[in-house]
């Protein structure tokens, strides 16, 4: 990530230094870090109502029979982790909220799923496990059933049917995100 | 098929919360502190992944307002367009991984100027639709329990998502080229 970051940055000095687009650029890096606050901010409200209702599940032990009922599956994709992880679940909750389209529950799920695998963690807490890059692959695929902002934008700029891009989308959404899996599991051995 | 759908995603987080607070309930749990215990977590992940988001998001705005992409734009504009792909889907398909809020604009921009209904509005549709911001992504979930060596992820979600672009564009081909 050093590097990934450095040669962002370093790149946009050289290419602004040539485009003469320097104050762009100074523009860009202050309305940016402005707009990382107001999305980290926007995610306070629906992050503490969420935490609070897996908090309420976990205490009870709802959680901890779901996970159980999905473990199964879920040892297919995470090998590396306990057989009774609170982690199963969230990563389900995650998953499925993802899948529908809901966006801003699936992000609590995935956090709490992440932390349940730092939990596990045994080595280094700063560097990531196998499992975060895998549920993490998961997450970036962007799997979802139907592309809800997508089909916003084309029924308001008048398509004559919008509704036919939703099959093509699912295709191609569960083949890169089946891939994801597979090429995390293959880098894993690399990294 | 998406009117079952969009019933099940409005319906299914309603029916979530009620399950868990009636679990809740028969075990005799504390819900309202339960509740409130869990959620004042809710700010300090916010507080956690904002330094993540910050390094991520400003190198990713001045990589894109220094012109980097436009010199990436003109080496593959050509060979595209001998494949027949629309040349402004390309600017979507570079920004795809990098920024949730410019693949939306550069989208709307396409449909704006080529037609709801043109191919290449199509194909965008396709390519924005099936991914999801892999930097923005990174930057939440593992700001949110502070890792900071991320290994192979980047990398998985940079390949992944140009398998799903091939895809993308094979699909769509199939689907909607005439």
């Amino acid at each position: 990530m050093n590097y990934i970051w450095l040669f962002l940055i370093i790149t946009s000095f050289i290419f602004a230094a040539i485009n003469g687009k320097m104050t762009d650029v100074v523009d860009a890096m202050l309305k940016s870090s402005q707009s990382a606050v107001t999305i980290a901010f926007s995610l306070i409200g629906i992050m503490a109502f969420w935490l609070g209702m897996v908090k309420i599940a976990k205490n009870s032990g709802l959680i901890n029979i779901f996970s159980r009922l999905i473990s199964p599956i879920m040892k297919l994709i995470f090998k590396d982790v306990k057989k009774d992880s609170e982690a199963f679940s969230n990563i389900a909750l995650n998953f499925s909220a993802n899948a529908l389209g809901l966006t801003n529950a699936a992000t609590p799920f995935g956090i709490k799923a992440m932390e349940d695998l730092q939990k596990e963690n045994k080595k280094d807490k700063k560097v990531a496990t196998n499992s975060m890059c895998t549920l993490l692959a998961m997450n970036t695929a962007g799997f979802q059933l139907v592309p809800a902002s997508v089909l916003a934008i084309l029924v308001a700029a008048g398509a004559k049917n919008p509704t036919e891009i939703i099959l093509p989308v699912l295709i191609v959404t569960s083949i890169s995100f089946i891939s994801a899996i597979i090429i995390s599991k293959i880098l894993e051995r690399v990294f | 098929m998406k009117e079952i759908l969009n019933t099940i995603s409005v319906w299914i987080l309603p029916a979530i919360i009620t399950i868990i607070l009636l679990y809740g309930m028969y075990k005799k749990a504390p819900l309202y502190e339960d509740f409130c215990d869990g959620a004042k977590e809710g700010f300090w992940v916010a507080v956690k992944i904002l330094p993540y988001l910050v390094a991520i998001m400003v190198a990713i705005a001045m990589f894109r307002a220094s012109g980097a992409l436009d010199f990436l734009y003109n080496i593959l504009k050509t060979p595209l367009e001998t494949l027949k792909i629309p040349a402004d889907t390309l600017s979507l398909m570079i920004t795809r991984s990098l920024s949730g809020s410019a693949t939306l604009g550069l989208f709307s921009e396409i449909v704006n100027t080529h037609g709801a209904d043109s191919y290449a509005a199509k194909l965008s549709a396709v390519i924005t639709g099936s991914s999801e911001t892999t930097f923005y992504v990174i930057a939440v979930y593992f700001g949110a329990v502070g890792i900071k060596k991320f290994r192979h992820a980047i990398l998985t979600g940079i390949l992944a998502d140009i398998v799903g672009i091939f895809c993308a564009i094979v699909v769509s081909r199939l689907f909607f080229y005439s």
